[in-house]
């Protein structure tokens, strides 16, 4: 039966690249560190043998031969013979680029570019030689002089082997029977036994080898190399000898041979005379356990089967394995109360819907953690890149990295990877100042860039902090005033000023740097973070620094929505977006323009949403007085939702229309409600653009 | 993807084919249903269930024929009712109205709909000799949902185009 | 057909040999360090293990000198999976007490071929 090694090409993909990872992480804790760690060197050192194992066996031929001049480095720091240095690092590095990108063109099935891999072999090569005076190539050698043994002759021969093992050999379970086997599969094999080193009984160690063999191997095609690989594993634990002999052998080979079978007998008895009481209980033991490791192993295969799949930790999947047995439970119980119900079990049914329930839950969020991935996995980009950065635009920068192990959804962790790299950079560029100007303002010369990750409510907080120079209120002011996104005479907040920083086309840098390549940037960023439903807000002092905070929600399938009614429908409002629910005071409503109604909310105008009009249904209460109005934000725009009534706070999964169905303009999704019905979840940013075009629409007939 | 299941003998399409006509029928059994007076069929293997009617939750200013989406063991399906979108009858809500849910998925749609009709009539076998062009009539269903046309004693019964159907494709309709 | 307990962090390493040796017709349970292997040979019954060397938590050397000191692996046919490169570590091997080792790359034949070996 073939083994199709095809099947193993993903995992040995995902295990490498994620090993390269740690491996790159691991060099650059190195390189801030100043004291070399010898587990660090092991983690570098177990990735690149790993991979070098896996390619190898794999038939990756580029990257073993790559992986293996790495590694002979990497062995020669581990054994200490050789102290990494800040360009082997950096060697170490591009290799890790280097590798990450055979990869890739393996897993595109595209041919590997080497240029940049001889390059670095050559690199290391240099090293190694300079270290070890021309006998770097130490593997090498040693492979070479296994194979120069070989004296080809191809009529059969005769041998004589001597094999005087030393007592130990039994230990390693290596039992000589086993070694004969395989000699007497190579020619006709006669074997005599010496047992003058046996001891009187009371001496001897059941577990030890007393005997030696001389062994005649006749009309064998095999050659000296292929005898010696017989005791290949035992070559140094016993004393061999091999030689080839000509013609006759010795007179008293027949005799021996039949004692041979007896005393090899008589050998493997001993200690497994001395096992067997000691074996017997096993067997009851192992029973219990052999399902259990058997169904861990499956989990773990499955996991780590597809490209994309994720990792989940066998916790999370006993945990949810518990929770589906208390459901069963409780389905059984159920059930069984179902087939004679009568009004006196009234209660036993309450209390066991409501433990339903409570399984019910449990199992949504057990669910909901296995696509929850520690931050880590976004922020450990970041140590290389802020390295890099840093040297190429010639500040000092450290990276300080908390909150790590915060979990959130795995989607939205994708999806704000790339606006986070695009703040840090940003931090960099712009927020850091150099070395001088640092010092010049008392600032130790080193900048910081500080990220966070915490949960704050159903949220998950991204923070990316300097200690750099702040942003200048009146500089953006000026610099929007300028490129005409205010009027010189508002009068604007200090967070809403930060705020213009994420106007389309704004830029407060003298100069366009290729890092953050503005322009294009921030605008970009906060776009992504609220097409994810998120929220991004800015502190600043001058000489102080920034800290951008990212809010966003924990995952993409699940949202804390307020269910309110209009009519007989019930929506469901993001909660994220809620300002605040009031109910409205006819005297602070203003007609502007026709048909807007303006709310007036303290220093805010805000236009008021006719649920029931914009969706076309009836409502209750289509009278501006009295009514409840939910102050909803969205895109930067505040504006009030009429509604009939609020209902409950809950949490709802978020089910596509589109699949079905197609987009709904002002709604983003669906959801089940506890009683099975289906409800429209609204979608605050796409209904305000709707009824502003509806609203426009309107008054182009009026004027017509 | 709801499947239902159907005896073998139902499954072999390709029995009655005959070379060189190209019906765009691809079943020979046929569920047929009232709307208003008129009689309909639907191809049987792409139905997945009926059920009852119930009030489906609003879609904010969808046609006229979409009732709604409901919830179907967790997936939210549209509701359309086939007499308004072909103007036959009353669109009246009684205890015998009924929803065929039509579940298909093949390389140009994937989608499941559930469709309003008055009443569900029977199982229709026909023969795909038996179905008759229908080019030569003018009725009130758009010529893109229909198929054919099958004779049944003396009632007609008009056989619609399931992706037709499911394409959402509302311009058609909207006459 | 045999118990054969699989110990390698490499998943890819890992998968291929659990394969290869069902393939066999052996029944094969899989570790991904020496302290997860050394937890699961005590739980059962294994008539073989095969090992890599370098491994986080408890390295190979480590899990033979472990599984040696238990008396029901004291003969158990340990094979260690190991690089040309590390020639030096056979030698270590070996003193912690390992039947004998397997050198990578291997294809799967060899790995069949190796542990019937150490099973005869």
């Amino acid at each position: 039966m073939a083994i199709e090694m095809e099947q193993f090409y993903d995992i040995f993909f995902e295990e490498s690249l994620e090993g390269l990872d740690v491996m790159e992480q691991s060099l650059l804790s190195m390189n801030s560190g100043s004291e070399t760690d010898l587990e660090i060197i092991n983690n570098i050192f177990r990735a690149a043998h790993s991979i070098k194992g896996g390619s190898g066996t794999f038939g990756f031929t580029e990257v073993a031969e790559f992986t293996h001049v790495l590694e002979t480095l990497l062995d020669e720091a581990r054994d200490g013979k050789y102290t990494l240095t800040e360009e082997s690092i950096e060697l170490l590095l591009r290799s890790c680029d280097c590798l990450r990108n055979m990869i890739f063109a393996l897993q595109a099935k595209e041919s590997i570019d080497t240029e940049q891999s001889k390059e670095l072999i050559e690199a290391f090569n240099k090293i190694l030689d300079e270290e070890n005076g021309g006998g770097g190539s130490a593997p090498s050698a040693e492979l070479a002089s296994e194979s120069n043994a070989s004296a080809e002759d191809d009529g059969l021969k005769n041998w004589q082997i001597v094999f005087v093992p030393e007592p130990e050999v039994l230990q390693t379970g290596n039992e000589p029977l086993r070694l004969f086997k395989e000699l007497a599969a190579l020619g006709e094999l006669s074997c005599k036994a010496h047992f003058d080193k046996l001891p009187s009984c009371e001496e001897l160690i059941a577990d030890e080898c007393y005997l030696s063999w001389t062994l005649e191997l006749k009309n064998s095609d095999a050659s000296e190399e292929e005898i010696l690989e017989v005791f290949d594993w035992v070559i140094d634990e016993c004393k061999l000898e091999v030689k080839a002999v000509s013609g006759e052998t010795e007179q008293d080979v027949e005799r021996e041979v039949e004692s041979k079978s007896a005393e090899v007998h008589e050998e493997k008895e001993i200690p497994n005379a001395k096992e067997e009481p000691k074996q017997a209980p096993k067997p009851v033991a192992a029973k219990p356990a052999a399902p259990k490791s058997g169904g861990n192993e499956n989990a773990g295969s499955a996991a780590s089967a597809s490209a994309s799949s994720i990792r989940v930790g066998i916790d999370k999947v006993d945990n949810l394995f518990n929770l589906v047995g208390e459901l069963v439970i409780t389905q059984s119980m159920l059930s069984e109360l179902g087939n004679n119900f009568d009004m006196t079990k009234l209660e036993k049914l309450s209390s066991g819907l409501e433990q339903l329930l409570q399984n019910t839950k449990e199992m949504q969020e057990s669910v909901m953690r296995i696509r929850m991935l520690p931050i880590s996995f976004a922020f450990n980009r970041f140590p290389r890149m802020i390295r890099d950065l840093s040297v190429k635009i010639g500040k000092k920068v450290e990276l300080i990295i908390q909150g790590e192990s915060t979990e959130l959804d795995k989607t939205v962790m994708e999806k704000i990877s790339d606006p986070l790299v695009h703040l840090v950079r940003n931090a960099i560029d712009h927020g850091i100042e150099t070395a001088e100007e640092r010092l010049e303002k008392g600032k130790p010369e080193t900048g910081h860039i500080r990220l966070d990750a915490y949960h704050q409510g159903g949220n998950i907080v991204i923070e990316v902090g300097d200690d750099g120079k702040g942003l200048n209120k009146d500089a953006i002011f000026n610099k929007a005033v300028e490129k005409g996104l205010i009027e010189r005479d508002v009068q604007l907040t200090e967070p809403e000023i930060f705020d213009l920083i994420f106007q389309p086309g704004f830029s407060t840098a003298q100069q366009v740097s290729d890092i953050s390549g503005r322009g294009v940037g921030m605008d970009v960023v906060k776009r992504n973070i609220k097409s994810l439903g998120g929220r991004i807000l800015i502190e600043s002092k001058i000489d102080v620094g920034t800290t951008i905070k990212v809010h966003l929600p924990l995952t993409l399938a699940i949202l804390d929505g307020q269910l309110v009614r209009v009519g007989e429908e019930v929506y469901v409002v993001p909660l994220l977006a809620i300002v605040e629910s009031l109910q409205i005071k006819s005297e602070l409503v203003n007609r502007v323009s026709g048909d807007i109604l303006l709310y007036r909310l303290r220093e805010d105008n805000v236009p008021i949403i006719r649920i029931y009009e914009e969706f076309g249904i009836e409502a209750d209460n289509v009278d501006i007085d009295n009514a409840l109005l939910v102050v909803v934000e969205g895109d930067g725009q505040k504006v009030g939702l009429l509604v009939d009534e609020l209902l409950a706070q809950q949490q709802v999964v978020i089910k596509s229309l589109e699949s079905n169905y197609k987009r709904v303009d002002g709604v983003s999704g669906a959801t089940i409600l506890g009683d099975g019905s289906v409800s429209m979840i609204i979608d605050i940013p796409g209904l305000i653009s709707y009824s502003s075009k509806r609203s426009r629409k309107r008054s182009h007939v009026k004027a017509a | 993807m709801e499947q239902i299941e159907v005896p073998d003998q139902f499954v072999d399409n390709n029995e009655f084919q005959l070379e060189g006509i190209d019906f765009i029928t691809n079943g020979d059994q046929y569920l047929t249903f009232t709307l208003g007076e008129e009689n309909y069929g639907i191809d049987i293997l792409v139905v997945s269930e009926i059920r009852g009617w119930d009030v489906p939750t609003h879609i904010p200013n969808a046609p006229a024929h979409v009732k709604g989406v409901t919830n179907l063991r967790g997936t939210i399906v549209p509701i359309v009712d086939l007499r308004t979108l072909f103007h036959l009858g009353e669109a009246e809500y009684k205890p015998t109205t009924v929803v065929i849910v039509i579940s298909l998925t093949n390389e140009r749609v994937d989608r499941t709909m559930g469709f309003v009709v008055d009443s569900v009539s029977d199982v229709l076998n026909a023969d795909v000799d038996e179905v008759k062009s229908h080019s030569s009539f003018g009725g009130s269903v758009p010529p893109d949902y229909v198929d054919g046309l099958v004779n049944v004693g003396e009632d007609i019964v008009t056989l619609l185009n399931v992706e037709q159907l499911l394409s959402l494709d509302d311009d058609h309709a909207e006459h | 057909m045999a118990q054969i307990l699989i110990v390698d962090d490499s998943a890819s390493m890992r998968n291929m040999v659990v394969t290869t040796l069902k393939s066999a017709g052996h029944q094969v349970v899989d570790a991904p360090d020496g302290q997860a292997g050394l937890d699961k040979a005590k739980s059962g019954r294994f008539d073989a293990v095969v090992t890599d060397l370098n491994m986080p938590v408890m390295n190979g050397i480590e899990l033979v000198k472990n599984l040696r000191n238990l008396s029901s692996y004291k003969y158990t046919p340990i094979l260690l999976l190991t690089t040309e490169s590390s020639m030096d570590k056979k030698a270590a091997g070996k003193e912690a007490g390992a039947t004998g080792w397997l050198v990578k790359p291997f294809n799967p034949e060899k790995l069949i071929s190796t542990v019937a070996r150490v099973l005869s």
